[in-house]
């Protein structure tokens, strides 16, 4: 929803007033997450007798999610580079990488999830592992989302070109993308790293 | 299988044939108040006119209006909750059982609590904001119209899922905010607790929005010399109350979220067993719920500012000290959550540290309070309806937050958790604080919505009528819940000793049940003689008030402004009507062409779909959840691809608008 915010106003800087907005609207995700990240603290050692963080972490795994989740932020600001120089092309070219980089976290996480629920380790096992699968989970629905987003800007700059809504769009998606970059980095600090430690 | 398909878990028993109160009342009075509607609009065709001016509006004002008018129907639903409560406890002792049983009884507490702070208060808050603050800044309209007409929206589809509730299902019976573990699947199996959930999900996704837009409208949409510390009270209240909203609402998102998945996916964030932390939840929704109760008496503060200065006839008394008393407070509400259960155990430091940080707070509330007296002293008072309520607050508000300190020490409180004392107290602030703000500012505000004022003489029959029937019906709380009467009992033993409070308590609300109705009476009466010249307001300014959503006319243009002001003083429209008065001629207004954005059904129809959704989701009936889905997604996506979303308004409409609004004749 957040995603189409209408310019109004004649007077003063639109395009910096939208931009507020969407600010505003990312640090109201910011403590969506902050209390998720609160309750998995509260309730990781919950385990219930079942398995904790310690034994379902796969740490080279994880890391290589990540690493695509960091390549992802990588090739977008490729794309908002290619924007500043007008090449409309190459912005589609980049924002078609960032997809699949994006696409293969996505896949690697739900990978993830699935072995866990097929090893018998799945949500309603303890107060735990609920707090991680949605913890987690929150952030993949996040990605998955922008995907989708970056989907329909894709086609969007194909027929628009690179007019002004579709370069506000685009600045919009990349504060989502490297919000979420950022809030992967907690989780893969808070929940994975001190998780094993 | 099919029906299962079909219909997820709703069958016909869901609908409460049994129960004659739900099926003989409520029923039908909500089946009159839609034909009320549904007729006389189909009779005078109009329908387009609906669709065209309201619902597909964007125009900060009308948006206003309906949030107003919403907040009045769930008034109404609400108190009619308060009544059956206040009669069911002067019956139901000893061998009498009264007329609730006690489920009901609990679904009755449960969606009175809901339907008056998130579908009553709330909305009030953000019509009023609607109304008044585009205005009082001096812009044409807030910052995204569009999201705008989506947050009312939605908060109407949140109203309508906890309507549909009576009539098919039920309402949650776990208190207001659903404590676990009495709110899971285990003890609250029925469709009550989801209907709560996607209620207040979609209706708290419409106040975030509504948050944003009015943070980034106050900031950024000022007219030229209007600098923070020239803005008027009110606005700075709804920025505050707009902080706030954007800090605490994804909080209650996530809770419910949680909740949600506990229920629905069989997890264990708060159940009873299996490593869940019912406390956690308590912690989230207070920590949401907090700042909420702030949220609400913010803008009351804000209007009780407005009107004092204006019918005092004074400038607003230590304006600074004010506006640092609100952010005080906005940023003191984030730290005295845990003061709503000190008995859960959390030791004495913790405690000591929540009971300090709840008595501060009265701090800048008690500024405020002197502020708004040192403006009355050596004023000359007007005592219109508006200024009879911020007298009554006065009062009241003071005797709520002396008992509030009272139990901000976690020793008292120990004693006095979970009785009526505490009912007492939070009505005495609600009702002495947000309630009777929100009238006042409802009535001050009136003739800039609608172009005529309120009846002054039966308004103040309802204004003493409220005060009295308030005091008649809550201060026998107070003794009651020394006493040791707990809350949300629905019957009593006569040994207690309770019952002839509870009779005095029962005729208090009837006493606000007149005052309620002295309230239709008024704005009947006052629609009836609107063109009558006590009534009408051809000046625009009728209190002679100090803001500048004065300078406009009344109703003013869609526009607003046709010329948007400069400001260089507080008060500034104040000062220059000195100025025209001590001769000063304004400058001939030069127009330019403005710059508007286009209605659209957009915001409407994804309310639609979230409706759709949320019902889906009570019943589990997939079909209906993906058409939601895909339904709000399409809408998004197809409203993203039209580009034609604004327009101008040529100098020569403006011309012509203006002589229309302004001198009441066609050029």
């Amino acid at each position: 929803m957040t995603t189409e915010i209408l310019t109004a106003h004649a007077e003063g800087d639109e395009s910096s007033t939208d931009v507020f907005g969407f600010w505003l609207y990312i640090m109201s995700d910011c403590i969506l997450f902050s209390c998720l990240f609160a309750t998995f603290i509260v309730l990781r050692h919950n385990t219930f007798g079942g398995v904790g963080m310690r034994e379902i972490t796969n740490l080279p795994y994880v890391f290589k999610e990540t690493l695509f989740l960091l390549a992802s932020s990588f090739t977008f600001g490729m794309a908002i580079l290619s924007m500043y120089k007008n090449h409309q092309s190459r912005v589609i070219g980049w924002l078609i990488v960032t997809f699949l980089l994006g696409l293969s976290f996505v896949t690697m996480e739900v990978n993830e999830f699935a072995n866990l629920i097929s090893e018998g380790h799945g949500p309603q096992t303890s107060g735990a592992m609920s707090a991680f699968f949605t913890l987690v989970g929150t952030h993949g629905l996040h990605v998955s989302l922008g995907l989708f987003w970056m989907l329909v800007l894709i086609i969007q700059t194909a027929i628009f070109k690179l007019n002004p809504t579709i370069r506000r769009r685009l600045t919009y998606l990349g504060l989502f993308w490297a919000f979420l970059d950022i809030v992967w980095i907690f989780v893969f600090t808070i929940v994975y790293l001190m998780g094993v430690a | 299988m099919l029906q299962n398909l079909l219909f997820g878990k709703l069958t016909l028993d869901a609908i409460p044939f049994d129960n004659p109160i739900i099926m003989g009342i409520g029923l039908p009075v909500m089946v009159i108040f839609a034909l009320g509607f549904i007729i006389p609009v189909t009779y005078k065709k109009k329908w387009k006119y609906l669709w065209k001016e309201w619902i597909t509006t964007v125009d900060h004002k009308k948006i206003g209006i309906m949030y107003i008018i919403l907040a009045f129907v769930m008034l109404l639903r609400g108190f009619v909750d308060a009544l059956m409560m206040r009669s069911q406890q002067a019956l139901s002792v000893g061998d009498s059982m009264g007329y609730l049983p006690a489920h009901h009884f609990a679904e009755i507490f449960s969606a009175h609590g809901v339907i008056m702070i998130f579908f009553m208060a709330m909305p009030f808050m953000f019509g009023l904001l609607n109304l008044a603050v585009p205005l009082q800044i001096g812009t044409r309209d807030v910052a995204f119209p569009y999201l705008n007409s989506l947050s009312f929206w939605l908060t109407v589809a949140g109203a309508l899922l906890v309507n549909i509730s009576l009539v098919i299902g039920q309402f949650e019976a776990a208190g207001w905010l659903a404590y676990p573990p009495l709110s899971e699947l285990a003890y609250s199996p029925g469709v009550g607790v989801d209907y709560y959930i996607w209620a207040l999900q979609i209706a708290g996704v419409g106040s975030l929005l509504s948050g944003i837009n009015f943070l980034v409208t106050i900031l950024k949409l000022r007219c030229p010399g209007m600098t923070l510390f020239k803005m008027p009270i009110f606005t700075w209240t709804g920025l505050c109350a707009s902080v706030l909203v954007i800090l605490a609402f994804p909080i209650l998102t996530v809770t419910l979220g949680l909740l949600f998945m506990d229920r629905y996916f069989g997890m264990h964030f708060f159940t009873a067993a299996a490593g869940g932390n019912a406390m956690m939840y308590v912690n989230l929704i207070w920590a949401w719920g907090h700042p909420e109760v702030y949220i609400l008496i913010l803008p009351a503060f804000g209007v009780f500012s407005e009107v004092t200065a204006t019918f005092c006839k004074k400038t607003l008394f230590g304006y600074t000290s004010m506006v640092w008393a609100t952010i005080a407070i906005t940023f003191l509400s984030f730290i005295v959550w845990l003061h709503h259960f000190f008995t859960m155990g959390a030791g004495a430091d913790v405690n000591a540290f929540f009971g300090i940080a709840t008595m501060i707070i009265a701090v800048p509330t008690g500024v405020k309070i002197f502020n708004w007296l040192f403006t009355m002293y050596r004023g000359r008072i007007q005592f219109t309806t508006p200024m009879l309520y911020t007298i009554g607050f006065l009062v009241t508000f003071a005797v709520g937050g002396m008992t509030g300190v009272l139990m901000s020490i976690p020793g008292v409180d120990f004693q006095i958790h979970n009785s009526v004392f505490l009912v007492a107290h939070f009505h005495n602030v609600i009702i002495g604080g947000v309630v009777f703000g929100y009238f006042a500012g409802f009535i001050y505000w009136f003739p800039k919505a609608f172009g005529f004022k309120l009846n002054e003489k039966i308004g103040k029959w309802a204004f003493w009528f409220w005060l009295i029937g308030f005091y008649v019906a809550f201060m026998p709380l107070y003794v009651l819940g020394l006493k040791g009467m707990t809350r949300r009992l629905y019957h009593y033993s006569a040994a207690t000793g309770w019952h002839p409070w509870l009779i005095v308590a029962s005729m208090g609300s009837l006493i606000i049940l007149i005052a309620v109705c002295l309230q239709i009476l008024q704005v009947i009466v006052s629609i009836k003689n609107r063109n009558l010249p006590a009534y009408k307001d051809v000046t625009g300014d009728p209190w002679d008030a100090r803001t500048l959503e004065w300078s406009t006319s009344s109703i003013p243009p869609f526009y607003n402004f046709a010329i948007i002001p400069q400001v260089e003083h507080r008060d500034d429209f104040w000062r220059k009507k000195q100025e025209i008065k001590a001769g000063h001629k304004p400058p001939a207004p030069e127009y330019k062409d403005i710059h508007m954005p286009r209605n659209t059904a957009t915001g409407f129809i994804i309310a639609v779909f979230a409706g759709i959704f949320g019902f889906g989701m009570v019943w589990n009936i997939m079909w209906l959840v993906c058409l939601g889905i895909v339904g709000i997604f399409a809408s998004v996506i197809i409203r993203s691809f039209d580009s034609n979303t604004d327009y101008y308004v040529t100098v020569d409409e403006i011309k012509k608008i203006e002589a229309e609004f302004l001198h009441g004749e066609v050029l």
